[in-house]
């Protein structure tokens, strides 16, 4: 895609994105806002893995870890300040300082792919049977009582500068809303700084991008916190839509609801993880009616086709089919085609935005 | 004088439970370079296995030591030839794929068995006196079986011809099928070795942690933290790695209980990682199986 048409795009989704942030709440009932308030945390923590995934090459398994902390934090800062706008704060700035420390384990001992994906799935497996252990009284930090696995109730967020001033459920979707648009941008803006096409340039190849003179690592290092930083924001908005944390969030059905929303939503591209979360969220919550048909089974079934048959991901394809009818497949994709057979390795499309 | 040989005895099962739950996937890890993500769920079929097969009458040691490890190895020759071969030297697809596994074998357990613990089965051995100390049985009977598991692997890589072609295959996919060995076969007949041998460990681990559907995910976290330390090698890298981590986990949890075990053994863990990120193996014991 070229800039200019993919800048049309971008005014189109901002525009879209705008509309329903005003038009939703005066259509829809309140249940389904707060259910959307939820989805769209949901969203932010697919961007931050669409981000990290297919802008930088690191296959997080564990991005929930992150969205869980940011959770957390949220919710014992918000409880000790007794006001959430500093909580909020402290949430994201906690959620990528741990990103930044295990990061710094991970790409400074030069750990491969794979395994960096187990470690962070590992990572947040402990953090749930961790967290599931603290039910005693002793298990507090300062005020808050962290609940085992009965987690804690969520204070609403509030009006900066006075705690007492609580919004209501419809305020929370504008604030999350909004948050999931700047988040979008944000992110479409780091991928066009020169930061993101260095974090491109890894992605590609790792050595070479090393070789003209990257410092590969810190690279990894700050978009890896920039993803936890993310996600712990997704924290945030997940806590007041659902009113509550437990420690399910670190549990490995939400870590691989994460992968499977970026791999169906399309990696390489920030939308496609965003509109695999709503349309994942969509289709439990529909399924979630009939009991007959397990959870698992549906997302473990559409993982192994999207794995075994290749689709790239709904995004990357509409694209694609965009492209051939409008005939502008010809000499890009020759070229593509020939650098392919060149090299074994898969070559995936990218596409900004 | 009592108190420490309990203590130890605790350490030497903390270690002989990680080798038990890690070797299954230590050895498809060794073979294939890839971690079956579905590791965890053949543990609870294994597990199921046993319970199953004994609430219908079958004697329980035949349940665990011959049924388990039957059933989940046919299961994993199933599923290599199904799904895995398809994504050789696709490591990362390999990965999602056996997670997907892993959610559609969580899923059908539960949609047959339910998604609580299906009837549980006590421990067919009794508890031993050490002094004023008392230790189950049946652990001891568990530190048994893996010492006999790690020496069976041991004879099996080393003496025989299987072994050989097996060994020959890890350091060399590409000359060994060179060689006239047939690789795709040796990939098949591993997965379901190491199938097998975690449906073992299910099956053993069954009348002490009851079954449920998501029982694997108890065990995961461990096994591949276990197994992604101790590197490629097989049984030095299993072995080294649970000694290491399974004292840690051990000695954390009689100070502070069993919370803080599993965050010492995961940092310890990390930190070693860093020092040595392709594992103990890569730096010591190198040419051990």
């Amino acid at each position: 895609m070229n800039r200019t048409r993919e800048n049309s795009w971008l005014i189109l989704i901002a525009i879209v994105g705008v509309v329903f942030l005003i038009g939703a709440p005066q259509v829809l009932e309140l249940f389904t806002i707060i259910n959307l308030t939820t989805a769209i945390a949901m969203a932010l923590l697919a961007l931050s893995l669409g981000l990290i995934w297919g802008f930088g090459g690191i296959l997080c398994f564990g991005q929930s870890t992150f969205f869980g902390i940011g959770a957390y934090a949220y919710v014992i800062s918000a409880i000790n300040f007794g006001g959430t706008s500093w909580a909020i704060v402290v949430a994201i700035l906690v959620a990528a300082a741990f990103a930044a420390v295990l990061g710094y384990f991970m790409f400074y001992g030069r750990v491969s792919d794979v395994y960096l994906g187990v470690i962070t799935l590992t990572v947040s497996l402990i953090f749930y049977n961790l967290m599931r252990r603290t039910s005693g009284p002793e298990y507090k930090i300062g005020d808050a009582q962290l609940g085992g696995f009965n987690g804690m109730n969520a204070p609403p967020l509030n009006v900066p500068g006075d705690a007492s001033w609580i919004l209501f459920p419809e305020d929370v979707f504008y604030v999350a809303m909004a948050a999931l648009i700047i988040g979008y941008f944000l992110c479409v803006w780091l991928i066009r700084s020169h930061f993101g096409r260095v974090a491109v340039a890894i992605r590609e190849n790792e050595l070479r991008a090393e070789l003209v003179g990257y410092d590969v690592r810190l690279h990894k290092l700050i978009l890896f916190a920039i993803g936890g930083g993310l996600a712990g924001a997704a924290g945030v908005l997940f806590a007041n839509g659902v009113g509550r944390i437990t420690p399910d969030v670190f549990n490995l059905y939400n870590a691989a609801l994460t992968i499977i929303w970026v791999i169906v939503g399309g990696r390489g591209t920030l939308i496609g993880p965003i509109l695999g979360a709503f349309g994942l969220f969509y289709l439990i919550g529909s399924l979630g009616q009939q009991s007959s048909i397990n959870n698992n089974l549906v997302l473990g079934v559409i993982l192994v086709v999207f794995v075994l048959l290749g689709p790239k991901g709904i995004v990357p394809s509409i694209i694609d089919l965009w492209d051939r009818k409008r005939g502008r497949s010809g000499a890009f994709a020759r070229q593509g085609r020939r650098r392919r057979n060149r090299s074994p390795r898969k070559v995936e499309t990218h596409h900004e935005g | 004088m009592d108190l420490y040989l309990a203590l130890a005895l605790q350490i030497v099962y903390g270690i002989a439970n990680l080798v038990l739950i890690s070797l299954g996937l230590a050895i498809i890890f060794g073979m294939m370079r890839v971690i079956n993500l579905a590791h965890g769920e053949f543990l609870m079929l294994g597990g199921y296995t046993v319970v199953v097969s004994t609430n219908a009458g079958l004697n329980i040691w035949l349940a665990m030591l011959v049924l388990a490890p039957l059933v989940v190895g046919i299961i994993g020759v199933i599923v290599e030839r199904v799904m895995i071969r398809f994504l050789y030297g696709r490591m990362v697809d390999t990965l999602l794929a056996t997670w997907g596994l892993s959610l559609v074998l969580i899923g059908l357990v539960t949609t047959i068995f339910g998604a609580q613990t299906a009837t549980s089965i006590s421990p067919p051995l009794g508890a031993i006196h050490i002094g004023d100390f008392t230790s189950s049985g049946y652990e001891l009977f568990l530190i048994g079986v893996t010492a006999v598991l790690s020496i069976l692997a041991y004879c099996a890589l080393k003496y025989t011809r299987i072994g050989l072609i097996a060994r020959g295959t890890m350091q060399g996919a590409e000359i060994a099928s060179a060689l006239g060995v047939s690789t795709s076969r040796t990939y098949a007949i591993t997965f379901g070795v190491g199938a097998a041998v975690s449906g073992l460990a299910g099956g053993l681990l069954a009348p002490i942690t009851g079954v449920l559907p998501s029982i694997g995910a108890t065990y995961i976290a461990k096994a591949f933290i276990t197994v992604i330390s101790g590197g490629t090698a097989i049984l030095a890298g299993t072995l080294s790695a649970s000694t290491l981590l399974g004292s840690v986990n051990s000695v954390l949890s009689y100070i502070t209980g069993p919370t803080m075990g599993e965050v010492g053994l995961l940092v310890v863990a990390i930190v070693l990682l860093r020092l040595m990120p392709q594992g103990i193996t890569a730096r010591l014991f190198r040419r051990s199986l």
